[in-house]
């Protein structure tokens, strides 16, 4: 009696995991498969049909006449360029406010970290305002700005935890042998921060290159316009008709993250999940 | 070494370009947001002082009404299915499986990678009822099940559900992650000594396992409560607030205030109402927490 019990428990575990697996995995498989087909067979068949062939007519289309070659780059670059900026003041910021000796340092720190508690929403109309008024609207500069500082908080709080377990004997030894703030920032503290500054790098990644409220508010442009962005009013321009170019661009805008995460999926996982347990 | 490390030089290079980005964009505007709500219209054209009257305008609108009533619904949905289902999963990888352990949880974090815009037009189409059948349909009425068959994004019932069933698809693996590191804390001697004490698996969780892992529910709790309460890009992105304002959040409704209405004095004081959920529901949960 005890034994059928575990085996039909058993049995029913197996089943659970591998619907979780099919929910997880089934509609980003579909998605790629329809990527690959003609206009036709989404009409002739029903959606869950494997393609007939390889239709790559869809990936042409979203590259070029659906832009999705322009936002593409124009993500990849605000993506990039904040990224370098997001990591070298986390970095410098990080060390400032742990291991340097100054006054106000604890108050900074603090000061940073308030900005964990801001909705993006609650900052969004007074910033429209103030680009429209300097002239920074639907520019490249104001959505790298608002990127930059929008990252800092979680950045700065995730990179002082690293700070705060470099010992202090190894700055002393570096001071004895005669380096300055700079070179020890160069020799001794960048290279034991390493896995920082990817945690960081992941983390920020996959929130810039996310972003929609800030990039469809301060950019109007379609040459300026991010992949989320473009994604947004993707139907607008091909109609809801042309699901094949549709789903090619989603493609295309999922692709980095899954090369990323294919690669680093340890790394991914440990970054979201530090970035999480903030509070 | 106090000369190194105290070098004023040093320590203005190193913060001041961050504290500057920092005070223009994101500290300044969350201050100047409240002095705004105290105004009406649009700055430059039609600018008012108005006191507190947009506040007092609040109460009265229906249409705020909605949005926080859609929002709150939202925040509920939400929040149950991704830390019960996070929690179902993590109790998966934990007990369930010995093999393949890294690459369930591999696959069960995945979909929390992809841009959410990408996710609501593949949902959009998932959900798909013209001009024909998307995933969901097309498989229900392959089944049998033709009278399910419905406009899923596109009737007031069903509208909001299917948002957050969509947003639950994203997130629960990475709530199970959490709940697992969780698990992890747990020693195995515990567990031992009370299953040698006849412990079923339920009695169990609710006695052990449960109470143990409080501190990570509350952060799940308090980390999936402010990713709802802001509730905007996957609502844009699937439904772009419809069919009528059934999906439409309070942010989307300051957004549709601010810019396509053009009062952004009104949509400041809904920011701010934003601003004081967000802090006065983290509270909760902590409050919650140290009874």
């Amino acid at each position: 009696m005890n034994k059928t019990k575990k085996i039909i428990s058993s049995v029913l575990l197996k089943l659970v995991i591998a619907l979780v697996v099919v929910i997880d995995v089934y509609p980003i498989v579909w998605m790629f498969l329809c990527a690959l087909k003609k206009p036709t067979e989404f009409v002739s068949k029903p959606s869950y049909a494997l393609p007939e062939g390889l239709y790559l007519q869809n990936f042409v289309d979203a590259w070029t006449k659906g832009n999705m070659g322009t936002f593409f780059l124009n993500s990849l670059f605000y993506t990039a360029v904040a990224l370098v900026f997001i990591v070298t003041f986390s970095m410098t910021i990080g060390f400032a406010v742990t291991k340097m000796e100054w006054k106000m340092k604890k108050f900074f720190q603090s000061f940073f970290l308030m900005g964990l508690m801001v909705p993006v929403a609650t900052a969004l109309l007074p910033l429209f305002q103030i680009y429209n008024k300097i002239g920074l609207l639907n520019t490249r500069t104001c959505l790298i700005l608002t990127y930059i500082a929008f990252g800092l908080s979680l950045s700065i709080f995730l990179v002082t935890g690293y700070m705060r377990s470099l010992p202090d004997e190894l700055l002393e030894a570096s001071v004895i042998d005669g380096c300055g703030i700079f070179s020890m920032m160069r020799y001794i503290v960048v290279p034991l921060m390493k896995n920082a500054a990817v945690t960081v790098l992941v983390l920020q990644f996959f929130y810039k290159w996310n972003d929609l409220l800030f990039s469809m508010t301060f950019v109007s442009s379609t040459n300026l316009k991010t992949i989320q962005t473009g994604l947004l009013y993707f139907e607008d321009q091909f109609g809801s008709k042309n699901w094949g170019a549709i789903f090619a661009s989603v493609t295309i805008s999922v692709a980095p993250m899954l090369l990323i995460y294919s690669v680093l999926n340890k790394k991914v996982i440990e970054g979201m999940v530090a970035g999480a347990v903030k509070g | 070494m106090k000369k190194v490390l105290g070098s004023k030089k040093a320590i203005a290079l190193f913060v001041v370009p961050g504290l500057i980005l920092y005070v223009g964009i994101v500290f300044v505007p969350v201050i100047w947001s409240f002095g705004y709500s105290l105004f009406s219209g649009t700055p430059g054209l039609d600018w008012r002082f108005t006191g507190l009257k947009n506040y007092q305008k609040l109460f009265l609108d229906s249409r705020f009404k909605t949005a926080l009533i859609v929002n709150l619904k939202y925040i509920l949905y939400t929040m149950l299915g991704q830390v019960v289902l996070g929690l179902g999963l993590a109790l998966i990888f934990r007990f369930g499986l010995k093999r393949f352990k890294n690459t369930f949880r591999t696959i069960a974090f995945f979909p929390v990678i992809l841009p959410t815009v990408a996710v609501g037009q593949l949902f959009a189409k998932i959900y798909e009822i013209q001009p024909h059948y998307g995933l969901l349909n097309s498989l229900l009425s392959n089944i049998g099940l033709q009278n399910l068959v419905q406009p899923w994004i596109g009737q007031q019932s069903t509208a909001l559900p299917a948002l957050s069933v969509m947003d639950i698809w994203v997130s629960m693996g990475f709530y199970a992650v959490i709940f697992y590191g969780g698990l992890l804390d747990i020693s195995d001697d515990v567990m031992e000594a009370a299953k040698i004490d006849g412990c079923g698996f339920w009695k169990m969780f609710r006695t052990i396992i449960f109470p143990l892992l409080r501190p990570v529910t509350i952060t799940c709790l308090v980390f999936s409560f402010a990713g709802t309460v802001k509730m905007f890009e996957s609502a844009t992105a699937l439904t772009g607030g419809g069919p009528g304002n059934a999906t439409t959040s309070l942010s989307m409704y300051m957004y549709n205030v601010a810019f396509s209405y053009g009062n952004v004095g009104y949509g400041s004081a809904i920011a701010i109402v934003i601003f004081l959920i967000c802090v006065i529901g983290t509270r909760i949960i902590r409050v919650l927490d140290r009874e």
